[in-house]
C-alpha cells in the first residue's frame, strides 16, 4: 500500500495498476500454511453438524471419517480468533476495502476431496492467492473478483481435500441503482458537511480518507479548517491517505445512550502515518480487546441509506 | 438405509425433491456447527445494518445441504468426491429451500449431479456434484 497520494490528480485510475501489482506479489508468494486445527477430527462435531444439517446418513461415524463438506470447518476461527496467522488473500481484501471495493459477496466455492478426513487426524490449511479480475461492472456494482485456493493437509502433508474459492468485492451502489424494498431507520446524527469538509464526505463517499493539505507549504491538518495554523495560507488541498492507523487513545462509551447507537461502543482517536490524528468508533472487535497502540484501518460502514461513516477495524501488524 | 449401486443409476434420473423450512433455527445452529460465528448468520440487528433483510445461511452450509441432498438419494455407499457451487442470491431466515437435481452423466471420476437450490428471490445454489457408488 502507498502513503499520501495527491487527492486532485485527473486522468486514468493509477489504483487499479497498484491493486494488479499487489495481487501479482501475493500470488508469487505461493501456498502459504495457516493455524492447525484447534481439535482432530472429532465425533461430537461430526454429529452436531450431522444433526443441524438434518442429515440421517449413517456413513460417517459407523465408518469414523468426517462428512467431506466439513473440510473448512476443522480449521474455522471460533468466536475469538487467537493468534490467527494472515494469509496471502487478506491484502488483496484489505488494499480493495480501501479503495471503496467495501462491498463483498462469494460467487464460487469449489471443493475436491481426495479422501474423507479420519477421525483423529488434525488437518492444517495452507492457503495460496490465485488471481485478481477487474475492475468489472455488476449487478452489485463495479467490483474485482478475487480467487483463492485452500489445501488442507493431514498429519503428515497429505492434501485431504481442497477448495477454490471467489469473491467479488464490490463497490455499493449509491441510491439511484436499485435500492432494496424498504428504507433503513435513517440513523439520528448527521456529519456537519459545510465548504471546509465537503471533500472528506465526498471522498467517504468513494472509499478515500482524505485529509487536508496546505496548498502552499504543504503540511496535513484535521480536522479540516480554512486556515494553515503553521503559514496561515488560505490555500487548500487535500490529499488520500492509505486509510491504516493506530489507535493513539480511546474511551469505552457506556453511558449516557446515544440516539443510534448501542452501548457500549469504542471512540478513539487514531494516529495515522502520514501524520495527523483523527476521531473515529473502532469496530468488529470487542470493546475490551481495543488498546492504545492497536494497528487498525479505516472501513466504510453504512449507518442507514444514505450516510456512510469512516470507522476502524483491527488489522494485522505491519 | 437403502443405498444405490452403480448398476441403479440411470443418467437422466431425477433426484427425488427436497424443501427445507430455513428457520431461524435452522440458520443459526447450521452456521455454529460450521463455527462459523460471522453475525450476520445470527444477529438479525447486524444483518440488517449491513443491508440484508435477516440472517442468511452461510456458506458452508450451502455445501453441507447439497451433500446432504445426494447422499439422501444415494444411501450410505455413495463416495462425494467434489461438490462445486455457484453462488446466487441469499437464502434468508423464513425463505424455504427447495432443491432439485438430476444425474448428468458419468465420467471417469465419476457420476455427476446437477443440483439446484432455489429460494423466493430466485437460484442461491447451482451445484455439480461428482460421487462414486460401488
Amino acid at each position: 500500500m502507498t502513503g499520501a497520494t495527491p487527492g486532485a490528480t485527473p486522468g486514468p485510475d493509477p489504483a487499479d495498476d497498484e491493486l494488479r501489482e499487489l495481487a501479482a506479489k501475493q500470488a508469487a508468494l505461493g501456498e502459504v500454511r495457516g493455524t492447525p486445527a484447534a481439535d482432530p477430527v472429532n465425533a461430537p462435531m461430526i454429529r452436531h453438524w450431522l444433526d443441524a444439517m438434518g442429515d440421517a446418513n449413517p456413513a460417517y461415524l459407523d465408518r469414523g471419517v468426517a462428512p467431506p463438506a466439513m473440510a473448512q470447518v476443522w480449521t474455522m476461527q471460533g468466536v475469538r480468533p487467537r493468534g490467527k496467522v494472515s494469509t496471502p488473500v487478506d491484502d488483496v481484501l484489505a488494499a480493495l476495502e480501501a479503495r471503496g471495493y467495501t462491498g463483498v459477496v462469494a460467487t464460487n466455492c469449489e471443493q475436491t476431496y481426495h479422501r474423507y478426513a479420519r477421525l483423529g487426524e488434525r488437518l492444517t490449511p495452507a492457503t495460496r492467492f490465485a488471481g485478481l479480475a477487474g475492475p468489472k461492472r455488476t449487478a452489485l456494482g463495479e467490483g474485482y473478483f478475487a480467487t483463492w485456493n485452500v489445501t488442507w493437509y493431514a498429519d503428515g502433508d497429505e492434501p485431504v481435500a481442497e477448495m477454490m474459492f471467489r469473491v467479488l468485492k464490490f463497490r455499493p451502489r449509491t441510491r439511484t441503482g436499485t435500492a432494496p424494498a424498504g428504507r433503513r431507520e435513517p440513523y439520528p446524527l448527521r456529519p456537519a458537511v459545510n465548504g471546509d469538509t465537503a471533500f472528506f464526505w465526498e471522498g467517504v463517499s468513494r472509499g478515500e480518507l482524505r485529509v487536508q493539505s496546505c496548498a502552499d507549504c504543504g503540511r496535513l491538518r484535521h480536522p479540516p479548517g480554512p486556515l494553515c495554523p503553521h503559514c496561515r495560507s488560505a490555500d487548500r488541498s487535500y490529499v488520500t491517505a492509505s486509510g491504516e492507523g493506530t489507535v493513539y487513545s480511546y474511551v469505552v462509551h457506556h453511558h449516557p445512550p446515544v440516539p443510534g447507537r448501542r452501548t457500549p461502543f469504542v471512540v478513539a482517536v487514531v494516529e495515522l502515518p502520514e501524520g495527523v490524528r483523527i476521531v473515529g468508533n473502532v469496530v468488529d472487535c470487542p470493546p475490551e480487546d481495543v488498546r492504545v497502540g492497536l494497528p487498525v484501518r479505516v472501513t466504510y460502514r453504512a449507518m442507514d441509506d444514505d450516510l456512510v461513516l469512516p470507522q476502524w477495524t483491527p488489522r494485522e501488524p505491519r | 438405509m437403502r443405498t444405490l449401486t452403480a448398476d441403479d443409476v440411470v443418467i437422466g434420473a431425477a433426484l427425488p425433491g427436497l424443501t427445507i423450512d430455513l428457520t431461524p433455527t435452522l440458520v443459526v445452529s447450521t452456521a455454529l456447527a460450521t463455527m462459523d460465528f460471522t453475525p450476520v448468520h445470527h444477529d438479525v440487528e447486524i444483518a440488517r445494518a449491513q443491508g440484508s433483510t435477516d440472517i442468511f445461511l452461510n456458506i458452508l452450509t450451502t455445501m453441507g445441504l447439497v451433500e446432504r441432498y445426494v447422499t439422501d438419494w444415494t444411501g450410505p455407499a455413495a463416495l462425494i468426491r467434489r461438490i462445486d457451487v455457484k453462488l446466487g442470491v441469499p437464502a434468508y431466515a423464513g425463505d424455504r429451500l427447495s432443491l432439485s437435481g438430476a444425474v448428468v452423466g458419468r465420467e471417469e471420476e465419476g457420476f455427476r449431479a446437477e443440483v439446484r437450490g432455489r429460494v423466493s428471490l430466485g437460484d442461491h445454489a447451482t451445484a455439480m456434484v461428482t460421487f462414486t457408488l460401488p
